[in-house]
């Protein structure tokens, strides 16, 4: 049995693998396993059981996500909705584009068992714009599917039914949220709802909706067809799987690779992505992705886990580590994150509305070399302000100011050197202003 | 049925009202119709936007709201080939910011513009999701990665400003 579940249909070449090589290598085995021998009931525990958490980036465990949709009973007459949020647009994200490129049967595998899990009858896989080459693959597997009778009618001659559908995202980060995602699915502007009611309840059209992440999804797959105990022993820490890891930057061989939960960052950094670059130094990283805390050199020997990551300070996030060297300004890095939230700010509210685009000027000021003392102050006390959990709508503007607010504590000496210099001196690096 | 849907050709409000038939409501199309007439005709105007709100009846402000929240919705006529350039975090560690330079002063065009002949619109975009291949930009519907200057000369052949 294969200990990178994620990865096994992944060739060295990028060539995708449609539903013969998918099925030959036992795929849908897990399908066939859930909707003919296992009740929902018992795919809901197995999922509980195997302690799989949310791979999007917040971690919140699956089964308890799915346990709070309410069964047919309860939820009275009308659809149930899964949906895949495969709207990677997270900063220094790249880990769902491998799977949704190379192999969208794993995908649809999990989103089939988890719609069959909750009941829901119609499910989507929300898919960014830009990724064309996905979309025609998608968009294939999920023909090969229906005439394959594994979407449909009376899927493998049972009866249950799921309609699977492809939407193509008109680009925002936003549409990440999952509520933000349902509006943009229902053809409206992509503001986040208020919660509660949460979607699982009340999402799309009203209904009961659950939104997961495409690696999330993947795992189900292999949970169902493995088994808990198997998908526990993948882990080499708290957690559970394995998970897809990235780093990128000035790194040697950048790249997503698969790997156990609990892999230590600097085996990530030094084996995986080969160390740095000649004639750079590593200075910092963000652990996952554009929205989580710088860590340092002091942190490379932390496990990638969710809980791990999170006393350390920061968040596991995406899992995909943005590193930062020492020829590239870390305030330049920050300005760069700062203004992609500000841009991508839905605009309901206005500390995230008008406070980022503020972080933003202030981040300008010390790039230009004219910021002083008073600059540094407003910058700390804003980024606490707009950063603070339950001042925002949603969870965009907190996790915009966490680059923002570790960079203030890590990198203190370069904001106080751009003030006393009166400029940026990192002027020569691939990244340097 | 107001006057202006006839604006909309009968290939655009077939695969329209293919997309309604999906959903609940009407309205719940608005943006899949947009990318269908923006398919088509390479953006949307405010022709159009009038004509799709009638066929899906809502107003066009609304649809406008819709339509300018979007950073693939055009509002504005764009060239045969919209480059999407990645200005996000990893390109910028690997250097975006001279990629942008280089193409500005082969094409002549800053970002939201669009070359004389016609043939490019440069854009920004957030992070292409290929940051282990940065720096990297698509044109058109083609991802290119790892640029550097020798492959924009070629990416952009006979795009020079006349």
């Amino acid at each position: 049995m294969t200990n990178r579940p994620l990865t096994q249909n992944i060739r060295p070449d990028g060539s995708p693998t449609f539903l013969a090589d998918y099925q030959a290598n036992g795929g849908y085995s897990g399908v066939r396993k859930a909707i003919t021998s296992m009740s929902p009931e018992d795919c809901l525990q197995t999922v509980k059981d195997s302690g799989l958490r949310g791979r999007g980036g917040a971690g919140f465990p699956t089964g308890m996500k799915w346990s709070f949709v309410p069964n047919a009973d309860k939820a009275g007459p009308g659809h149930k909705y899964l949906i895949a949020n495969a709207d990677e647009m997270e900063p220094g994200t790249f880990k769902d584009r491998l799977i949704l490129e190379q192999d969208p049967h794993q995908l649809l595998e999990g989103m089939i068992l988890s719609a069959y899990t909750i009941g829901a009858d119609i499910a989507y896989v929300f898919l960014r714009g830009e990724y064309v080459l996905a979309a025609q693959r998608i968009t294939q597997a999920i023909n090969e599917c229906y005439q394959a009778g594994l979407l449909g009618q009376n899927i493998l001659g049972t009866a249950y039914s799921l309609e699977l559908r492809l939407h193509r995202s008109a680009g925002r980060y936003i549409c990440g949220e999952e509520t933000a995602l349902i509006n943009a699915l229902e053809g409206k502007r992509a503001n986040p709802r208020p919660k509660p009611p949460f979607p699982q309840v009340s999402g799309l059209w009203g209904r009961p909706t659950i939104v997961n992440n495409v690696e999330t999804l993947c795992n189900i797959t292999h949970i169902i067809t493995h088994g808990v105990d198997w998908f526990k022993s993948l882990g080499r820490g708290e957690d559970s799987g394995t998970k897809l890891f990235g780093a990128s930057g000035n790194v040697k061989n950048p790249g997503v690779w698969e790997l156990p939960m609990g892999t230590p960052i600097r085996e990530i950094l030094d084996q995986h992505a080969g160390g740095m670059r000649d004639g750079y130094q590593l200075r910092g990283f963000l652990p996952g992705g554009g929205s989580t805390d710088f860590l340092t050199t002091d942190h490379l020997d932390l496990a990638m886990d969710y809980d791990v990551i999170g006393k350390a300070g920061s968040r596991m996030g995406t899992g995909t580590m943005i590193i930062l060297d020492d020829r590239s300004c870390p305030i330049g890095m920050v300005r760069n994150l700062s203004r992609f939230f500000a841009h991508e700010s839905c605009g309901f509210c206005t500390p995230c509305r008008d406070g980022i685009p503020w972080i933003v000027q202030l981040l300008d000021r010390f790039e230009q070399g004219v910021a002083t003392e008073k600059d540094l102050a407003l910058l700390e006390e804003k980024a606490r302000f707009i950063g603070g959990i339950g001042n925002t709508h949603c969870a965009l503007a907190p996790g915009a100011m966490e680059p923002v607010t570790s960079a203030l504590n890590y990198f203190r000496e370069d904001f106080e050197r751009h003030i006393s210099e009166g400029g940026c001196r990192y002027h020569h690096g691939v990244g340097g202003h | 049925m107001s006057s202006v849907i006839p604006t909309l050709s009968p290939e655009e409000i077939a695969e329209i009202e293919h997309e309604v038939s999906l959903v609940p409501r009407k309205d719940g199309a608005a943006i899949d119709a947009m990318l269908i007439v923006q398919r088509h005709r390479g953006w949307v105007s405010d022709e159009s936007i009038r004509a799709i709100a009638a066929l899906l009846e809502m107003s066009a402000e609304e649809l406008d709201g819709i339509a300018t929240f979007y950073n693939l919705i055009f509002r504005q006529p764009v060239g045969e080939k919209v480059i999407l350039l990645c200005d996000s975090v990893s390109c910028w560690l690997r250097g975006c910011d001279a990629v942008k330079a280089a193409i500005s002063d082969k094409l002549g065009v800053d970002y939201g513009e669009t070359t004389a002949d016609g043939r490019f619109t440069l854009l920004p975009v957030p992070c292409l999701g290929a940051c282990d291949r940065a720096p990297v930009m698509m044109i058109g519907d083609d991802l290119h990665t790892h640029l550097d200057e020798a492959d924009l000369a070629a990416l952009l052949a006979g795009g020079e400003p006349s």
